[in-house]
C-alpha cells in the first residue's frame, strides 16, 4: 500500500491554506486592507482634510472659517509680513543643509573608507545614537550650551577670547544678544540635530564607490587631490542629496527650535502651530503647510532625477 | 591603493565630528546634578543629587510618564501588527499600485512632522472628535508604521522562498508555517523594529503637540519646561530619563539585527 500523495485535510485550518493557495491574490488583499485602510483613512483623509481647509477662508468679523472655495487664503502667503516668514525659513534650511553637508563629509568619508573592525563599529553607533536619542533632550542640551551664562561664555573666558565671541555676536543679523537667542545659536543646534540624517546616506554611497576605480584614476596619473574632486565627489553626489532631501524638509517643518533657541522671528512651522492655535485661522494655516509640502514634492523629483533615491 | 592611510587632518574632523555628536548630552547629566536653580551657570557651583527625590516626589512627572508609555506600548503594539502585514505583502509580490503603496508607507515620515500634526488636528476638528489618549495614538501609530516595515521587509527579503515551500511540503498548513517557520525567522527584525518604533513614540513632540489637546506626555511636560523654566534641574532628570528610555530599545535594537546585513535604524 502507498501513501497517498495528497494529505488529508484537517479541519479548518488547513481549508483556509487551500483557499489562499488557489486564491493568492484574495490572500495579498487581506494582508493589505489592514494597514490600507489605516493609512488610507487616518493619514489620507487628514492630509485631504488640510487640503481642503486652505481653500477655505476665515471671516473677517466673526473670525469663523467660512467653507466656501476661495484662493484668498493663499493670496494671503504673499502679503510681505508672510513672505518673509517663507523666505526665512527656506533660507535657514539652505544654510543649515550646507552647514550639515560640510561637517557631515569628513566623519561620513572616514567612516566609509578608513574604519575598519571596531572603529566600523565605533562609528556606526556614534551615528546611530545621535540619530535615534531624543530630539528635545538635544535640544535642551543646545540651549544649555548656548546661554549667557554656559559653557561657551564660560570657555571664551577661561582661553581669553571673549573678544572673539563678542565680535561674533555683534554681526549684524545673524547676531544677539547672547548665542541662544542669534541666528547663528539656531543655526547650529538645527545642524546639530539633523546632521546625522546626513551623514549616513553620504556613508552609503562613499562606500559603494568601488577600490578599482580609485586605483585607475592613479595609475592614469590622477593626484590624490585629483582622484577626490573628479571620482570620489561626483560618485558621492547622489548621497549628499539624499542627505539633503532630510536636512531640508526636516528643518522646513520644525517649529520647536527656532520657538526654545533664536530672536522668535517666525519660521513656517511656528507659523502653522501659532495660527491654528491662538489665532485660529485654520485655513491660513492650512495654506501655509502647503508651502512645504509643494517646495518638497518639488524637491523629491529632482532629487530623483539625480539619482539620489537610489543612495537611500 | 598604496594611500590607503587617512590623512591626520581627516582623522581629526571625522573623530571631531563624533565628539560634537556626543559631548552634548553628556552635560545634561552634568546639569541634573547642580545646586544652581535659576541659570544655567557653568561650571555648576556645587553638586547635589536632591533634584532626583524633588522629581520623583512630583505627581505631575508621573502622570507624564505614565501616559508616554502607555501611548508609545498601544502605538508600537498597532504599528507592529500593519507594519508586519505590508511588509510581507510587499515583499516579493508585485501588483498594481506597489509603487503607490510603498510612497504612502513613507509619505508621515518624509513629510515634516507638523504636517502630520496639523492634518490630524483640521480632521479631528472636522469631525468633532475630542482629544483623548487614543487621538495620541492614532498619529504616533501612523508614523511607526514605516520604522516596523523598513525592519521587517528587509528580513523577508533575506528570508528564502524555498524554507516556506519547504514547510508546506512537509505538511503544514499556513498556519503551522507562520508559527513554526516564519515568525521564528522575523522574530528579532519585528522586535527591532518594535523597540525602535517605541523611542521613535515615546519622544515624539512634534505630531503630539498637535494631537494631544490639554494632555501632557513626558515630552510635552518637558517642552513647557522649556518654554517656561521652573526648576531647571528636575527638567534635567527628566531628560535623562527620557533619553534612558530611548537609548536602551535603540542599543537593543542594534545588537538584535546586527548579524545581518539590514540596519536597524537605517532612515528614522
Amino acid at each position: 500500500m502507498t501513501a497517498p500523495a495528497i494529505l488529508p485535510e484537517r479541519g479548518l485550518a488547513d481549508r483556509l491554506t487551500a483557499f489562499f493557495w488557489r486564491h493568492p491574490k484574495t490572500f495579498l488583499a487581506l494582508l493589505l486592507t489592514p494597514p490600507l485602510l489605516w493609512l488610507g483613512v487616518v493619514y489620507l483623509g487628514s492630509l485631504f482634510t488640510l487640503l481642503l481647509q486652505s481653500f477655505y477662508s476665515i471671516d473677517e468679523f466673526s473670525g469663523m472659517v467660512k467653507p466656501e472655495f476661495t484662493l484668498k487664503t493663499y493670496a494671503e502667503l504673499l502679503r510681505p509680513s508672510n513672505f518673509d516668514v517663507i523666505l526665512r525659513t527656506l533660507l535657514m534650511s539652505a544654510a543649515v543643509t550646507l552647514g550639515c553637508a560640510v561637517l557631515a563629509f569628513p566623519i561620513a568619508y572616514y567612516a566609509a573608507r578608513f574604519a575598519r573592525g571596531r572603529w566600523k563599529a565605533v562609528f556606526y553607533l556614534g551615528i546611530m545614537l545621535p540619530l535615534w536619542s531624543s530630539y528635545l533632550v538635544k535640544v535642551y542640551a543646545w540651549k544649555l550650551i548656548l546661554a549667557k551664562e554656559g559653557i561657551i561664555t564660560w570657555a571664551s573666558e577661561a582661553t581669553h577670547t571673549t573678544a572673539i565671541l563678542n565680535a561674533v555676536l555683534a554681526l549684524p543679523v545673524i547676531g544677539g544678544n547672547s548665542l541662544s537667542t542669534s541666528y547663528i545659536g539656531m543655526f547650529l543646534v538645527f545642524v546639530y540635530v539633523w546632521i546625522p540624517y546626513m551623514i549616513l546616506p553620504m556613508q552609503a554611497a562613499l562606500e559603494r564607490v568601488p577600490t578599482s576605480m580609485l586605483e585607475a584614476s592613479q595609475d592614469l596619473g590622477a593626484s590624490r587631490s585629483q582622484t577626490f574632486r573628479t571620482v570620489i565627489l561626483p560618485l558621492a553626489l547622489p548621497g549628499v542629496i539624499a542627505g539633503s532631501i532630510f536636512t531640508f524638509s526636516l528643518t522646513m517643518g520644525d517649529y520647536i527650535i527656532p520657538q526654545i533657541v533664536g530672536n522668535s522671528a517666525n519660521f513656517i512651522g511656528m507659523a502653522v502651530y501659532q495660527l491654528q492655535g491662538t489665532a485660529g485661522n485654520i485655513p491660513l494655516a492650512a495654506a501655509f503647510s502647503m508651502v512645504p509640502i509643494v517646495i518638497m514634492l518639488i524637491y523629491l523629483s529632482l532629487a530623483k532625477r539625480a539619482g539620489a533615491f537610489d543612495a537611500l | 591603493m598604496p594611500s590607503e592611510r587617512a590623512s591626520l587632518g581627516l582623522k581629526i574632523a571625522a573623530i571631531g565630528g563624533l565628539l560634537f555628536l556626543h559631548l552634548p548630552i553628556l552635560l545634561i547629566f552634568l546639569y541634573a546634578f547642580t545646586t544652581e536653580e535659576r541659570t544655567y551657570a557653568f561650571p555648576p557651583p556645587g553638586l547635589t543629587t536632591e533634584w532626583f527625590g524633588v522629581a520623583w516626589r512630583r505627581p505631575d512627572i508621573w502622570e507624564a510618564l505614565w501616559l508616554s508609555l502607555k501611548v508609545a506600548s498601544v502605538a508600537t503594539l498597532l504599528a507592529m501588527i500593519l507594519g508586519t502585514l505590508v511588509s510581507a505583502a510587499m515583499s516579493r509580490t508585485s501588483f498594481f499600485g506597489r509603487e503607490q503603496i510603498s510612497l504612502l508607507i513613507i509619505l508621515p515620515i518624509a513629510l515634516p512632522g507638523v504636517i502630520t500634526g496639523i492634518s490630524l488636528r483640521s480632521a479631528f476638528g472636522v469631525m468633532d472628535i475630542p482629544f483623548s489618549t487614543w487621538t495620541i495614538i492614532l498619529g504616533h501609530a501612523t508614523f511607526c508604521i514605516v520604522i516596523v516595515y523598513n525592519n521587517a521587509v528587509a528580513r523577508f527579503r533575506r528570508l528564502s522562498v524555498g524554507v516556506l515551500e519547504a514547510s508546506a511540503d512537509l505538511g503544514a498548513n499556513a498556519f503551522q508555517t507562520f508559527w513554526h517557520v516564519l515568525l521564528p525567522n522575523l522574530g528579532t527584525a519585528l522586535l527591532a523594529g518594535g523597540m525602535l518604533a517605541f523611542a521613535l513614540s515615546f519622544d515624539e513632540v512634534i505630531v503630539t503637540t498637535f494631537t494631544a489637546g490639554q494632555q501632557a506626555t513626558l515630552p510635552i511636560w518637558m517642552l513647557e519646561e522649556l518654554i517656561r523654566p521652573r526648576q531647571r534641574p528636575v527638567t534635567n532628570v527628566v531628560a535623562m530619563i527620557v533619553f534612558a528610555a530611548t537609548f536602551l530599545p535603540i542599543l537593543a535594537a542594534y545588537y538584535l539585527t546586527r548579524t545581518g546585513s539590514e540596519t536597524a535604524g537605517a532612515g528614522k
